[in-house]
């Protein structure tokens, strides 16, 4: 009979690592999103080249693509990183590229009045975004946001490939140890869903937040 | 470490060999996420409540749960069951069942879109529930969801990299070992980067093509 209070403990520790790297990838892809989506929007045409050139590299090739690139292509540049590292950098380098598509068509769907209201009420370009555009078009991205948070949770599992310990690491080390197949894989599938059902609970909660004292302005 | 251009064209055959089961492999498996994710969506319309939240059910958990952990599913404890697949037949069907679920979403819009008009004259003109879904509800239904699914099929094809780790000797796997046995990783994983990009960025130019071509049924 094989001890399994110890093998569960190992997935559990894995899920630790998994759920670090959702949260701080998600954190760098917030941040890269609205950078290059509103980027894209910019009145420069050096920034909305950048900002297009980035996101058009980071969709066209995937995820495991872009980490094994950083992990082993990049300490020759002299940069080199931990798997951790090269794992939140490439997940969120990723995802932000997709969250800034979502962010560019957001503030696109503002109605063309709001912009002119705030031309005709003195706002500068930052308060004009701070004040008016963003709170409206927030809601509006959540829902996306939250598919994207879904699939960086995803990608994490690739990380186990540039042998980062996280859940789909520790399952492969659980299989070579115990012959055992279906628990390890079959537990970490279920913690995953769990996962990704937290990460949608929380979405609709923020919608609900995020919305608030919107009624009456848009539907 | 310098690029090194007599080494690129030392792995480029083999890289070629590898793009080829990749490509295999993405053609595979968008007709298996094609014909999977018109299933789920049909009988996820059964007037049944326990078949329809079941299907529903396993669709949110496979699009919850990673492809990779998928794959190592399908490839590891299938055969304790007796089912041994090979691996490239593994990994058509982990992609297919993945992406099914997502398609099945795009058919289920698009069977939505059909007015319901169309269904009460197709069961007013006696025909049968088969008849009235492939002669009238399906061939106005699929036109529209075509750019949708296309888009679904091109992520796919960036996910076939995860292949390699069931051992699938694709693009990614062919480079991996390029890379191991010579100690050098700028070329085959750039080129690898660059493989997918430029096939990338022409399928969003046909995806644009398909977009003009059947988005705009009603308009015509």
């Amino acid at each position: 009979m094989i001890d399994w209070s110890g093998y569960i403990g190992l997935i559990l520790q894995g899920a630790l690592v998994t759920i670090e790297l959702t949260i701080m990838g998600s954190a760098l892809a917030l941040v890269m999103a609205f950078a290059a989506g509103l980027g894209r929007l910019s009145r420069f045409l050096a920034v909305r080249t950048l900002a297009t050139v980035y996101i058009e590299f980071f969709r066209g090739t995937s995820i495991f693509v872009q980490l094994f690139w950083v992990y082993f292509v990049l300490p020759f540049a002299g940069v080199t990183l931990t798997p951790l590292q090269a794992g939140v950098l490439a997940l969120g380098l990723n995802v932000g590229a997709y969250g800034a598509e979502v962010v560019r068509g957001a503030v696109r769907a503002i109605g063309r009045e709001q912009h002119e209201a705030c031309v005709a009420l003195n706002l500068g370009r930052y308060h004009r975004m701070r004040h008016v555009i963003l709170p409206q078009a927030l809601p509006l991205m959540l829902p996306t946001f939250g598919n994207n948070a879904i699939e960086l949770l995803k990608g994490t599992a690739v990380v186990s490939l540039i042998s980062l310990t996280d859940m789909t690491f520790q399952a492969q080390v659980v299989r070579a140890q115990t012959g055992s197949t279906l628990i390890p894989f079959a537990t970490i599938l279920i913690l995953y869903f769990a996962m990704a059902c937290a990460i949608s609970a929380g979405v609709r909660w923020l919608e609900r937040r995020a919305s608030r004292g919107l009624d009456g302005v848009r539907v | 470490m310098e690029w090194d251009w007599a080494f690129v064209r030392e792995i480029m055959p083999t890289l070629l060999e590898g793009l080829k089961i990749t490509i295999l492999a993405t053609i595979l498996g968008a007709i298996v996420a094609a014909v999977v994710g018109l299933v789920l969506a049909i009988v996820r319309r059964s007037p049944n409540p326990l078949i329809s939240r079941t299907v529903g059910f396993t669709a949110d958990f496979i699009r919850g749960t990673p492809l990779l952990v998928q794959l190592y599913f399908i490839f590891y404890v299938l055969p304790d069951i007796g089912i041994r697949l090979p691996p490239l037949v593994a990994g058509v069907i982990g992609l297919g069942i993945h992406y099914g679920t997502y398609a099945a979403e795009v058919y289920r819009a698009g069977i939505d879109n059909v007015p319901r008009g169309q269904w009460e004259a197709a069961r007013a003109t006696n025909l049968s529930i088969r008849q009235a879904w492939i002669h009238v509800v399906l061939p106005q239904a699929i036109p529209p969801m075509i750019p949708a699914l296309a888009n679904y099929f091109i992520a796919m094809f960036k996910e076939t990299p995860l292949l390699s780790a069931i051992t699938v000797l694709e693009l990614m796997n062919q480079a991996k070992s390029a890379a191991n046995s010579s100690y050098r990783y700028i070329e085959p994983m750039t080129l690898v980067g660059v493989f997918f990009l430029v096939i990338s960025l022409i399928s969003v130019v046909a995806l644009r093509w398909l977009e003009e071509r059947y988005a705009r049924v009603e308009e015509r």
